[in-house]
């Protein structure tokens, strides 16, 4: 004859939690803040980036198209030769193929790739998830500034 | 903890008769069943093929793959930090425990050790990635034996561990954090205190749960006796972690098997049951989560200051050589067979999942059983596809 | 009498066949909702459908209306007379029930001297239409389902009628509303305010009730045949669409029901001590369905809070538990009141 205490004991814990009240909340009504360094989505500082490719080639996925091409500058000082750089025509990342992995961010020794905590992009076309250079640039403005850290760890040089 | 002699005693002599049904020929006719690849109790997309006699099964085989990926395809043209990432996905609920044994091997080919905060925050995510999995399974398995609400408090208390990865590293589910030699970040401050009082809720998840379905007679009497594994078969079938520790065998990697991580230096306990079945095995894995909410408490404590990444260049060749590095993740015996030949990423990489050995037990363990226990006993053994197709 | 007034009896035949039909899917709706909906979801930290109407009120006329405008599936093998049948005789049994529920000293469709009786015999109809279901269905996990229903249902018809047996002893009729006077005329010790609700003395039938009432209405913890992660939904697998829906509604209904037979017998009914003659019969319906609210809370309660009997372990519980307890029930109730 099973004991009842066992049987009981579990009725309470289910009564408790129907007291203790929801803790899901509505989504499209109320919005839950992800951390800061939450990888939603990646944003581009044009003018950092020196279209060197590194981004592109350590994608996983491939999923970064770049496009540039080289020109000519004025030279830095009077009498130099004119300086040879590297402008950007294309730079577009699909979030259809993304694995938000962030290798990209971290391999750019230019410190152009910033991680956002925006998640809210999707598409009714899968086509319209290929973010261009101009919506990428948009990114920036919500880019989180980067987090005190904890105690004990070493500080940055 | 009784031990359950008569019943494991039933339990064999059911095996064999339907063993010896086999061989008689009986004016009733055998039902195959087809549990999967879709249905709600697998954990995923496997099949198995039962054959029933009544509500008994004569034979059952498992059939897997339908989830396979190509791991150890894909780790052939990628380098280490893109196969970092890939392999957070083998064992998606606890997907930092998949990245470690990897950096580990690269780090032993290459001769680097990473610092010891980072080695001692290693060792903190490994162990929030078992609790993260663990309270999955102990909520889950009541979803298997008809108890719907335990898996909602799983899910509500597992949801600030993922919080806390996600505050560290910046993704819930895909860390992707480790790095050879050390870690991608720091810790972001106020990350220690969340810490510990999300390791006090789990305990009082724990608890909860322990009322609510492990001490239910219902759970006890669907659990008790059913799926009893004997240590040396299921040694021999090549299971790993809760589940062999279930059946009485004394054996954990991260106390038996010398790694640079962090587990030497805290005071912890290996939790092992004699009976070997359904219940054992779920209060195992109770304990174990338990005992993790311990580890990172000590270890959060202990946490030395200082770099988090040691020197490492810029562009990562590994010397040639091969490495073989196994650990003690929450679902068994996971290990990576790296060999290289001095490029920038393996030329092989051999992954031993725990899952799939843990499921070669099932065709044995099947003999015998009733339908509903089928579910049980699939539940209890807790594997995930993407950790048996890889 | 055989002069009966053929018009007046029709058109209140009618009346009351028109309110008992639209009083089940309401039933169904309210029972649905606020158990199945919010309780559960609130139990489970959550907070349940809450964009249908205000706090998700008009959920399930949503998914009522979704459910009708779906369209007809009948498998190819499946035997489609019988197909088609099997969700009308489950419902068929559903209606019966009504019949002889009180909800006010004139509030009965029927009062029948057998009322009881009348109860639990057609409560049992529904097995044949759940085996119905799942042969016709041409589908393993269907036909596996039926047969654990079959033998569970029959199982637990008797622990129910036993259950009930006590209660009839005591009050010395089947009659439904002979019961629900028997309790508001007895007393408590001489304390005669409350009436005698027979929960007091029939504690233990009251317990074998509800849980025989629970298997009746395949509710886990004895919802094998309904084993969500086993066989996706038994007997109902292969069922979609409206006679979906009537499965939805027999069950829910027939929860109702019982709830109903649980309130008239243990706890009073529709009686509210000194409340009577025509008052009652506004304010017992209230009284009733708070009362049914009541059980239903209890019986939903323990649905989500267990794990599922095994089948075989779900028959030993009934006979080797279960009914012994309830004849020992039966002879202390005899004997008492012979006594007393």
């Amino acid at each position: 004859m099973p004991q009842l205490p066992g049987l009981v004991k579990g009725l309470g814990v289910t009564f408790k939690t129907m007291l203790a009240g929801a803790v899901t909340v509505q989504y499209p009504h109320v919005k839950e803040e992800p951390p800061s360094r939450a990888r939603g989505v990646i944003a581009l500082k044009e003018e950092n980036c020196t279209v060197c490719m590194l981004c592109a080639r350590q994608c996983p996925d491939w999923c970064i198209y770049i496009e540039g091409h080289k020109e000519k500058r004025p030279p830095r000082r009077e009498g130099g030769k004119p300086r040879t750089v590297n402008a950007l025509d294309r730079f577009d990342i699909d979030y259809a193929l993304c694995m938000y992995c962030g290798i990209c961010v971290e391999v750019c020794p230019f410190d152009a790739l910033f991680w956002t905590p925006e998640y809210e992009y999707s598409e009714p076309k899968i086509a319209d998830l290929l973010h261009d250079k101009e919506r990428l640039g948009e990114w920036m403005q919500t880019v989180p500034e980067p987090l005190p850290l904890e105690v004990g760890a070493a500080k940055k040089k | 903890m009784t031990t359950i002699g008569e019943r494991q005693q039933a339990a064999y002599v059911a095996a064999q008769a339907a063993d010896a049904r086999l061989q008689v020929e009986l004016q009733t006719e055998q039902m195959t069943l087809n549990l999967g690849p879709q249905h709600p109790a697998t954990h995923g997309t496997l099949r198995i093929v039962a054959r029933l006699d009544g509500e008994q099964v004569v034979q059952a085989d498992v059939v897997c793959g339908y989830m396979h990926r190509g791991y150890e395809k894909l780790a052939e043209v990628r380098n280490y930090p893109q196969i970092t990432t890939l392999v957070n996905r083998i064992d998606w609920l606890s997907s930092f425990a998949n990245e470690v044994p990897f950096i580990l091997a690269a780090e032993q080919l290459m001769e680097i050790e990473a610092p010891p905060r980072a080695q001692y925050i290693r060792t903190i995510l490994f162990e929030l990635s078992r609790i993260a999995n663990i309270t999955l399974f102990i909520g889950e398995m009541g979803v298997q034996l008809g108890a719907l609400t335990p898996v909602f408090y799983a899910f509500r208390d597992r949801e600030h561990v993922l919080n806390l990865i996600e505050g560290a590293t910046g993704g819930r589910f895909h860390p992707n954090y480790d790095r050879i030699g050390g870690l991608k970040d720091d810790l972001p401050k106020g990350w220690i205190d969340e810490t510990r009082s999300v390791m006090k809720r789990i305990r009082d998840y724990c608890d909860e749960l322990e009322t609510l379905l492990m001490g239910n007679e219902i759970f006890d009497r669907r659990t008790r006796g059913i799926g009893v594994i004997p240590a040396d078969i299921g040694l021999s079938y090549g299971l790993s972690g809760a589940n062999i520790r279930a059946s009485g065998v004394d054996w954990d990697l991260r106390r038996d098997e010398r790694s640079p991580l962090a587990w030497k230096d805290c005071d912890w306990k290996v939790w092992t049951h004699p009976d070997g079945d359904c219940f054992a095995r779920y209060w195992v894995r109770l304990q174990e989560v338990r005992e993790a909410t311990k580890i990172v408490d000590q270890l959060l404590d202990g946490l030395p200051a200082g770099p988090i990444q040691a020197k490492v260049p810029r562009i990562i060749k590994v010397p040639a050589g091969e490495a073989w590095v196994h650990t003690e993740n929450p679902l068994g015996e996971m290990g990576y067979y790296i060999v290289s030949q001095g490029g920038l990423g393996p030329f092989r990489c051999k992954i031993r999942s725990a899952s799939f050995n843990n499921t070669s037990i099932v065709p044995w363990l099947l003999r015998g059983v009733y339908v509903p226990d089928i579910i049980t006993i699939l539940a209890s053994l807790y594997f995930i596809l993407g950790d048996i197709d890889r | 009498m055989l002069a009966i007034d053929v018009t007046t009896y029709g058109w209140t035949t009618a009346l009351k066949t028109g309110i008992v039909l639209a009083v089940i899917p309401a039933a169904a709706i309210v029972l649905g909702y606020t158990f199945l909906l919010k309780m559960m979801s609130h139990m489970q930290s959550r907070l349940g459908p809450m964009e249908a109407g205000p706090h998700g009120a008009l959920q399930l006329i949503a998914d009522g209306v979704k459910f009708i405008q779906k369209e007809d599936i009948i498998p190819d093998e499946a035997d489609r007379r019988i197909f088609a049948l099997a969700p009308l005789v489950v419902i068929l049994s559903t209606f019966l029930l009504y019949i002889v529920l009180p909800a006010g000293p004139h509030l009965i469709v029927q009062d029948l001297d057998v009322g009881v009786f009348f109860a639990l015999a057609v409560s049992s109809l529904s097995v044949i239409g759940v085996l119905m279901a799942g042969w016709s269905s041409a589908n393993k996990y269907s036909l596996l389902g039926a047969l654990r229903a079959a033998g569970q249902l029959i199982a637990y018809e008797l622990p129910l009628v036993l259950a009930v047996v006590g209660v009839v002893v005591q009050a010395g009729t089947m009659s439904m509303q002979g019961i629900v006077a028997a309790q508001a005329h007895g007393e408590i010790f001489g304390f005669g305010a409350i009436g005698n609700p027979f929960i007091l003395t029939q504690f233990v039938g009251f317990v074998l009730f509800l849980a025989a009432s629970q298997a009746e209405l395949t509710q886990t913890p004895f919802d094998m045949p309904v084993a969500e992660s086993e066989l996706v939904a038994g007997y109902m697998t292969e069922y979609s669409g409206f006679r979906f829906l009537f499965f939805f509604m027999a069950e829910f209904g027939t929860a109702f029901a019982l709830a109903a037979i649980a309130a008239t017998l243990f706890l009073g009914g529709w009686y509210v001590p000194g409340v009577t003659g025509n008052a009652a019969d506004v304010l017992g319906p209230l009284v009733l369905g708070a009362k049914i609210m009541a059980v239903s809370f209890l019986i939903f309660w323990i649905r989500f809070t267990y794990p599922r009997f095994r089948e075989d372990q779900l028959q030993t519980f009934a006979w080797k538990y279960l009914i012994p307890i309830s004849l020992v029930n039966i002879v202390v109730t005899g004997v008492l009141k012979v006594v007393l």
